[in-house]
């Protein structure tokens, strides 16, 4: 086999309260498309940011050798010398320029700190015939598709001379024929003896493109599967991504499970933009007193934004559907509305939609409610600090007083703030959108343990979780969503990784092929 | 996992060392009270270079007179900016409010009362106006409010036919240059050649009273629901200071004409918007839209109407400043107002208003507004020319918001 191209050794990155990556070490040859798979969180990201020098040297421990050399990047454009490309998953193109504009941003074609557009032209366009692009090179990006975008992207790499490019979920918003464009390209540039590391849930493409497979959870290297010697099988790269020790992780649940509180039916929604592209598509669904259902999918299936737009329209444009409180048509289409019919929507982006962070604990806790602290309007700061230190014991919130700002509290402990927000407004159905995201073990386990006594006090939860295992061990029913439909409903008890990888790969499948046909 | 079940132990709140807690609090409090320190040192430093001219009563009381307006478009100005928004048009609107007023007593004969509340009104339709593009139609206040600032200036012209309208019937000028009616009479001055007014002295000294014992309970409660507060010195120490402060400036002002009717005005409008910022659902709401607008929509907040009634209440406070420079001139001109737009935002940031939105004290808003007006009034005795007093100014502002914004940063 050909000469090997990158070598990372014993790489660890930590971040205050979580270890993302613990001692990885990955080995990419020369010419080779290397897949690097994981769930959400497993580390992948990290990892590559780490080796572009987004995560500069200094910032982790481990040694990265490329080409045989030691390398020390301080940041993207060292690594850019040296022909080390990532291209994110959000793409870093800037709407409103030119396809050739875009393409050497930051690179400009001239001398002098004069642009040579004429040169610059004529070199976009070459590139633009490797990556199978016929557009006019003055074209604005923001008139191209998504899957033009990705290959501007990908021309933008050829022209910093690319000896390694790395793709971040490259084709999670592409369809099917845009896909396989992709996929080609890749095998074309591997033949030119350029290697590419291609992050990817899409088990499916990683089969019929990937040289070797890396299989990464919880921050470090299950393993690493060669498919040159042999087809590996998908089946057996979903086990490698998931298998682990579930016991112990989720405090032990007794549901006692009522009648349905809370009803969503053939719920539609329109992207906020793109008015003819459905982003929610006929989702009925229900939930019951005293039970957490889980909802699970991987990023972009549509799952915030279908909880968002439940809560008062608050994302998207509202095509129809209609959501029932105790079998009675009940009018969430404002969010005041919604929070009087009982519902209350936990947003997964706690910064920027969950807390006024210059605020402190008791007002923000307050702020859903404050007519649960008022009277005429007149809020009284005695019953305001009762609420607040009450949820505070209640919650276990760690700070020095009600009086704290909300910025300087860890991320667990942020989160239990908006929980306990939510819960003053006393809602009778709680949707938690990525509750544990970017919060540490313990912290998680009482996040848990509060859903739990949640339920067991006759609230109805919906539990939106990109982790798999988080879904099995919290639901009492899961949903999977995939494509912005719900795709399989299954007890909890019946469910498995396995099960629900399967649907919603099946529908991946099943979707592109519609949109070929 | 254990670990996790357990809940943590809350680490008692440690009582520390008493010395290292007075250095904290001494140093929280200069950041806090920053401005009026400020304040203090500018007062001490002009009664010494004019030799002891700027604290005679017609000045402290002029004082007053000179910034009334200024101070009340502040309040208005600070919630705009505590929303997350700018208004460039307050000076025109209180010209035009102004003018409006000025037409209908003077040219119409209009009883005044009619032409005051005709100004509010129009002034709140106008905040309105620039409430409904910028909260509903999501164009930002800085370009609507100046287009509103170029349409009202124009609207001021055409009607007052580009001539002063005036004088004012004697009962509407005493809203910026009257005194209170004195009811117990006159006392010498123990220590000087003045009669004193005693109505003054007894509004003042009722005021102290009322603000000692509103402290004073709200501390009991701090205490009920185990806050830490101050220090009993402290907390003694700052009623202390603020009781000598209110007095002395009762003192003054009573050895002149009394009370003026427009500080009376102010202080019941700074008094009402206190409550407001601090203690109502809808002043919350307001701070919340300005810390995090998309969180507080959310959180079930009605976010644009919020902006839409802070805009109202600019314009009508707008109208109130119109009024007041309306009739402490004694006409209404085409001129009017000219300028007010940049006294207010800057008396807003200096007094520690956040050009970020969601950050801002009504207390601060008015120390900012006093800042700049004796910084005037000083410089003025002084005899500085007016170059050096634009220049001196603009200084003053940017130090004021480096100073915050640093401070900020260290937190």
């Amino acid at each position: 086999m050909s000469e090997v191209l990158l070598e990372m050794r014993g790489i660890t990155k930590t971040f205050p309260g979580v270890k993302a990556l613990a001692d990885v070490s990955l080995s990419v040859r020369r010419g080779e498309i290397h897949a690097l798979v994981g769930e959400n969180g497993a580390g992948k990201s990290t990892l590559m940011k780490v080796l572009s020098g987004v995560y500069p040297h200094g910032t982790y421990e481990g040694q990265i050798l490329f080409e045989g050399r030691e390398a020390k990047f301080s940041d993207i454009r060292a690594s850019e010398d040296l022909g080390i490309v990532i291209i994110h998953q959000e793409l870093a193109l800037v709407p409103q320029l030119s396809i050739t504009e875009n393409i050497f941003l930051g690179n400009e074609e001239g001398a002098h700190g004069l642009v040579n557009w004429g040169a610059a032209h004529a070199r976009a366009r070459d590139l633009l015939k490797i990556v199978g692009l016929d557009d006019s090179t003055d074209t604005p990006v923001r008139r191209l598709g998504v899957g033009k975008q990705q290959l501007v992207e990908i021309a933008k790499a050829l022209s910093k001379e690319v000896v390694l490019l790395i793709l971040d979920e490259p084709t999670a918003a592409l369809n099917e024929t845009d896909s396989q464009k992709l996929l080609n390209l890749l095998r074309e540039f591997k033949a030119k003896g350029i290697s590419s590391v291609l992050i990817s849930h899409k088990i499916k493409e990683v089969e019929s493109v990937a040289d070797t497979i890396t299989v990464m959870r919880d921050g470090r290297i299950v393993e690493t599967l060669d498919a040159t010697a042999g087809k590996v099988s998908e089946d057996r790269i979903i086990r490698g991504m998931v298998g682990r020790d579930l016991t112990h992780r989720f405090p032990p649940r007794q549901a006692e499970i009522g009648e349905v509180v809370f009803e969503v039916k053939h719920w539609n929604v329109a992207h906020p933009i793109y008015d003819d592209r459905m982003v929610i598509k006929d989702v009925s669904l229900n939930v019951r007193r005293g039970e957490v259902i889980g909802i699970a999918g991987l990023m972009g299936a549509g799952r915030t934004e279908f909880a968002m737009s439940v809560f008062g329209r608050s994302w998207g444009r509202f095509v129809s559907g209609s959501a029932f409180r105790n079998g009675k048509e009940v009018d969430v289409s404002s969010i005041p509305k919604a929070i009087k019919n009982g519902v209350a929507y936990v947003t997964e982006d706690r910064k920027t939609f969950g807390l006024v962070l210059i605020s402190d604990v008791k007002t923000n806790i307050t702020l859903a409610n404050l007519d649960g602290v008022s009277s005429h309007s007149i809020i009284s700061e005695p019953r305001e600090i009762r609420v607040a230190n009450s949820y505070r014991d209640q919650l276990n919130i760690k700070c020095s007083s009600v009086k704290q700002i909300a910025v300087n509290l860890s991320g667990g402990n942020q989160q239990k703030l908006i929980l306990s927000k939510w819960l003053f407004a006393n809602p009778d159905v709680l949707i938690l959108d990525e509750p544990t995201r970017g919060i540490d073990v313990g912290a998680k386990f009482e996040i848990y343990t509060i859903i739990n006594r949640l339920a067991a006090e006759g609230k109805a939860v919906v539990f939106i979780s990109s982790e798999l295992p988080e879904i099995l061990g919290i639901s009492d029913r899961i949903f999977v969503m995939a494509s912005g439909q719900i795709v399989a409903e299954m007890p909890a008890a019946e469910a498995s990784q396995e099960t629900i990888m399967k649907a919603i790969m099946r529908l991946g499948r099943a979707s592109d092929e519609g949109i070929v046909a | 996992m254990t670990a996790g079940t357990a809940p943590i132990p809350q680490a008692p709140a440690s009582p520390g060392d008493s010395g290292e807690r007075l250095i904290t609090a001494i140093s929280r409090n200069v950041r806090q009270f920053g401005m009026l320190i400020a304040l203090v040192v500018i007062v001490a430093f002009f009664q010494y270079t004019t030799g002891g001219v700027m604290l005679k009563p017609q000045n402290v009381t002029n004082v007053f007179l000179q910034n009334g307006y200024i101070i009340a478009m502040a309040l208005g100005m600070l919630l705009v900016i505590v929303a997350g928004h700018i208004d460039l048009s307050v000076g025109s609107v209180a010209a035009f409010t102004g003018a409006i007023a000025a037409v209908l007593m003077v040219n119409y004969n209009l009883d005044p009362l009619i032409g005051i509340v005709a100004a509010l009104v129009i002034g709140g339709l106008i905040g309105a106006w620039h409430g409904f593009w910028i909260a509903y139609m999501r164009i930002p206040s800085f370009i609507v409010t100046l287009s509103g600032m170029l349409l009202f200036r124009g609207l001021t012209l055409f009607m007052l036919n580009g001539q002063p309208v005036g004088p004012f019937p004697s009962g509407f000028r005493d809203i910026a240059s009257g005194f209170i009616p004195e009811v117990f009479g006159t006392v010498q001055d123990p220590f000087g050649p003045d009669q004193l007014k005693v109505t003054t002295l007894l509004l003042a000294i009722i005021l102290c009273v009322a603000l000692i014992v509103l402290d004073l309970s709200s501390r009991r409660e701090q205490l009920k629901y185990g806050f830490q507060v101050s220090h009993v010195g402290q907390f003694v120490a700052k009623n202390a200071i603020q009781t000598i402060a209110i007095m002395f400036l009762a003192y003054r002002l009573a050895g002149f004409f009394g009370l003026p009717e427009v500080l009376l005005l102010v202080l019941v409008l700074i008094g009402v918007y206190m409550f407001v910022t601090v203690r109502t659902v809808i002043g919350r709401r307001i701070y919340a839209v300005g810390g995090n607008a998309k969180a507080a929509m959310l959180s079930g907040v009605k976010t644009k109407k919020m902006v839409f009634l802070v805009f109202i209440n600019m314009g009508v406070l707008s109208a109130v400043g119109g009024l007041i420079a309306a009739a402490r001139f004694n006409s209404a001109t085409p001129k009017a107002g000219d300028g007010f737009e940049l006294d207010v935002i800057a008396a807003t940031f200096v007094g520690g208003a956040s050009a970020y939105g969601g950050i801002g004290t009504v207390a601060g808003a008015v120390i900012g507004a006093l800042v700049l007006g004796i910084l005037n009034i000083g410089m003025g005795l002084m005899g500085i020319g007016i170059d050096y007093q634009f220049a001196i100014k603009a200084l003053v502002l940017l130090l004021a918001v480096f100073v915050d914004v640093r401070g900020k940063n260290r937190d």
